[in-house]
C-alpha cells in the first residue's frame, strides 16, 4: 500500500476516535432528553479555551488541566440545563432550535468580544509528548495519539458510567421512556442535569485534548457542531455505539477525501456523505434500528 | 383569488406611505444604509418565513441561495455583459431549481434533522465556491463600475437602492398574502402542524414541501442580487457565509414566524442594533451585535416563540399527544394582522 493513503488513513483514524467521543455528547444528550443541542461545538470551543487559559495562568499541561477542566464543564452543562435547557425540554421543536442556536450564537460571540479572534495553540510542558512517533512506516504526531488515546479513554469512562452503574441505569431507563422512570422513582430533573453536564464533559474532554494541535478561535465550534451532527446521523441519534464507530468512518472518510480528491473540499465530502446517509436512512443512521 | 378588500388597499398605501418618508427623516448615507438594511433582511426574513414560518421547514441554509443570486448574476455581469435585471431573474429560477433539487432528497426529513441538512448544504456549497477557480473562489469578484443607471443598477446614491429593495420586499409581502390565503397556503400551514394528519387528509408533503423551499429559495436569490449590486463585491465569506443563514432565522423569528409583517418587524428592530452596534464599536466591538441577538433570540423562544408579533395575538394551545414532532402551540390565526383575519372570517 501507498505509504500516503497509510499517512491518510492513520491520521484519519485518529482524528476519529476525537470524533467519536464529540458525537457521543449530542448523541447522549439526544437520546435522553429529545434535544438537539444546537450548542454542542461552542463546549467544544470553550474546553479549548479553558485549556488554553490554563496552560497560560497556571502553566498547566492540557493533559494535566483536563482533570480540573471535566469537573469544571460537568457544573457549567448542568448549569445551563437548569437555567435554559430545563424550559424547552418537551416544549414546541422551534423553540428548542431557536435556544440552542441562541446559546451557539452567544457563546462563540461572546468568546470572540472577550477573547479576540486570533488563533491560538496551548502551550505543552510536558516534553515527551511532543513530536512524532513512527508507527507501520508512516509518521503519526504524538498529540494527535495522545488526542485520540485521551478520547477513546473518555468516551470508555463515559460508558462505563452509563451502562454500568446505577445512575447509568436510570439514565438509560428515562431514555427509554421517561414516564416510565418517573414511575419507578427515577428523578427526572436530576437525570436530565446528569446527562447534560456529560454530554457537555465529553465534548469539552475532546476541545481540551485538541487543544495542543488545533487551532484555538471563538467560531471553532460552528465547525465541529456540524462534524457532530454528521457522526450522529450516520451512527443514529441516540446510539452510543454507533456515535463509535461513526466517528471512525467520518474520519476515515475525512481523510480520504482530502487525500484522493483535495485537502480544501474534505469537509464537503463529509457533509456529502452525511447528505447520503441522511437520505437513506433518515431516522436512524447507518447502526440505528 | 381573494377579493381586494379596503383594508388591504389601505395597507398598501401605508406601505408605499412609509417606505417613502422613511428616507427623508436624515440625510446621513449611514442612516439611509440601515433603511436598505432593513430592506433586505426584512426580504430574506420573509423569504425564509415562506419555509420555516407557514410549512415548518427551519432552514439554516439560506445563505446558498442568497449566494446563488449573488453569484450568478455578477457572473452574467462579468462575462456576459447582462444587466442585473436579468440576472436577478436567472438567480433567482436557479436557486428555485438547486431548491427544488434540495428538497426532494430532504423531504422525509423533519424539525432539527431538516435543520441540520439544510445548515449542511449551505456549509457544502460555500466549501465549493470557496474553491471553484471559474468564480475566482476565496478572492472574490469587484463587480464592474458602470455609470449611474437603473439599466445596471448602480447608484451613486443610496435612494434608488431603497426604492429597489423596498419594491422587492412588497412584491414578496404580496405574494405572502396571496400564499396565506389560497389553498397552497393552507397546505403549508397544515404540514408544519402536523406532516402525518396532512398526508393523511391527501396532501402531497412532498410536493408541498418543495413549492415553499422553491418559492423561500427564489426571493432570497433576488436579494442576493441586490446585495451584490449595492456593495458592489461578493466573495464566498460574505454572501453564503452561515451567519448570514443564522441572521436571517432570527430576523423571522424574532418578529415572528409564520406572520406576514413578522419578518419585517424583526428586520426592523435587529438591523438598527446591530449596524448601529457595529459603527459605534468598531473593531472592539466585534461580535457585540450578536451577542445581542443570541439573548434575544434565547429569551423570545423561551417566552414566547411565535416571537413579538405573538404577543399581540391571542394564544390557543391545542393539548397534542406529542406523536408530531412540529409542536402542539399553534397562534389562533397566522394572520398578522385583522386584514387577514377578517378576509379568512368572510370566507
Amino acid at each position: 500500500m501507498n505509504i500516503g493513503l497509510m499517512q491518510a488513513l492513520m491520521s484519519g483514524l485518529l482524528m476519529g476516535f476525537v470524533y467519536s467521543l464529540i458525537a457521543l455528547g449530542l448523541s447522549l444528550i439526544y437520546g435522553v432528553m429529545d434535544v438537539v443541542n444546537f450548542a454542542h461545538g461552542e463546549f467544544l470551543m470553550l474546553g479549548m479555551f479553558l485549556a488554553y487559559w490554563f496552560s497560560v495562568l497556571f502553566r498547566l499541561d492540557p493533559l494535566i488541566s483536563i482533570v480540573f477542566i471535566i469537573p469544571i464543564l460537568f457544573v457549567v452543562g448542568v448549569g445551563v440545563y437548569k437555567g435554559l435547557i430545563k424550559r424547552i425540554i418537551g416544549g414546541t421543536r422551534i423553540s428548542q432550535i431557536l435556544t440552542t442556536f441562541g446559546l451557539s450564537v452567544f457563546m462563540a460571540n461572546m468568546a470572540m468580544f472577550l477573547w479576540t479572534p486570533n488563533y491560538r495553540l496551548a502551550e505543552r510542558f510536558l516534553t515527551w509528548t511532543t513530536g512524532d512517533l513512527p508507527v507501520f512506516g508512516v509518521h503519526v504526531g504524538i498529540p494527535e495519539v495522545i488526542a485520540s488515546v485521551g478520547s477513546i479513554l473518555v468516551f470508555a469512562f463515559a460508558y462505563y458510567l452509563i451502562r454500568f452503574t446505577r445512575t447509568g441505569r436510570a439514565i438509560q431507563a428515562t431514555s427509554i421512556d421517561s414516564e416510565g422512570a418517573r414511575l419507578v422513582g427515577i428523578n427526572i430533573d436530576n437525570i436530565y442535569a446528569i446527562t447534560f453536564g456529560l454530554g457537555i464533559s465529553c465534548v469539552g474532554a475532546a476541545g481540551v485534548l485538541l487543544a495542543t494541535f488545533y487551532y484555538i478561535f471563538p467560531y471553532v465550534g460552528t465547525f465541529f457542531s456540524m462534524i457532530a451532527f454528521a457522526t450522529v446521523a450516520l451512527g443514529g441519534f441516540g446510539s452510543v455505539e454507533g456515535s463509535f464507530v461513526a466517528g471512525i468512518l467520518i474520519g476515515i472518510i475525512e481523510s480520504l477525501g482530502g487525500f484522493f480528491i483535495s485537502p480544501a473540499v474534505k469537509y464537503a465530502i463529509v457533509f456529502m456523505t452525511y447528505m447520503v446517509v441522511i437520505i437513506l436512512r433518515p431516522a436512524t443512521g447507518l447502526f440505528g434500528w | 383569488m381573494p377579493k381586494i378588500s379596503r383594508k388591504t388597499i389601505m395597507i398598501v398605501l401605508l406601505y408605499v406611505g412609509v417606505v417613502a418618508i422613511t428616507p427623508l427623516f436624515s440625510k446621513a448615507p449611514f442612516y439611509r444604509h440601515v433603511l436598505i438594511m432593513v430592506g433586505m433582511y426584512g426580504l430574506l426574513g420573509v423569504a425564509w418565513n415562506i419555509m420555516g414560518g407557514y410549512t415548518g421547514l427551519y432552514s439554516f441554509g439560506q445563505s446558498a441561495f442568497f449566494g446563488i443570486g449573488a453569484y450568478t448574476s455578477t457572473m452574467m455581469l462579468v462575462k456576459g455583459g447582462f444587466s442585473p435585471w436579468i440576472g436577478m431573474l436567472c438567480g433567482g429560477i436557479l436557486a428555485a431549481i438547486v431548491a427544488a433539487g434540495m428538497a426532494y432528497p430532504t423531504s422525509r426529513l423533519r424539525g432539527p434533522y431538516f435543520t441540520i441538512a439544510s445548515q449542511a448544504f449551505a456549509r457544502t456549497f460555500q466549501i465549493l465556491m470557496t474553491n471553484w477557480d471559474y468564480v475566482e473562489g476565496a478572492i472574490g469578484i469587484p463587480l464592474p463600475l458602470m455609470p449611474d443607471t437603473w439599466r445596471f443598477m448602480q447608484f451613486k446614491d443610496k435612494i434608488p437602492y431603497h426604492i429597489i429593495i423596498f419594491s422587492l420586499l412588497g412584491i414578496a409581502i404580496l405574494v405572502c398574502y396571496y400564499i396565506e390565503r389560497s389553498r397552497t397556503g393552507y397546505y403549508f400551514r397544515a404540514i408544519r402542524d402536523s406532516e402525518q394528519v396532512a398526508s393523511a387528509l391527501g396532501i402531497n408533503t412532498v410536493r408541498q414541501r418543495i413549492i415553499a423551499t422553491m418559492l423561500s429559495a427564489f426571493f432570497t436569490a433576488i436579494a442576493g442580487t441586490f446585495y451584490s449590486q449595492y456593495v458592489l463585491y461578493i466573495d464566498p465569506e460574505s454572501v453564503t457565509h452561515h451567519a448570514l443563514s443564522v441572521e436571517i432565522v432570527m430576523v423571522a423569528a424574532v418578529g415572528g414566524a409564520g406572520t406576514i409583517w413578522g419578518p419585517v418587524l424583526g428586520a426592523a428592530i435587529l438591523m438598527p442594533i446591530s449596524q448601529y452596534a457595529r459603527a459605534a464599536l468598531g473593531g472592539a466591538g466585534r461580535g457585540i451585535d450578536l451577542i445581542i441577538y443570541g439573548v434575544i433570540i434565547m429569551v423570545i423562544a423561551l417566552v414566547r416563540p411565535t416571537g413579538i408579533l405573538g404577543f399581540f395575538q391571542r394564544e390557543r394551545t391545542i393539548e397534542g399527544e406529542g406523536g408530531d414532532d412540529i409542536g402542539t402551540t399553534v397562534t389562533a390565526d397566522t394572520g398578522a394582522d385583522d386584514a387577514v383575519r377578517g378576509s379568512l372570517g368572510q370566507q
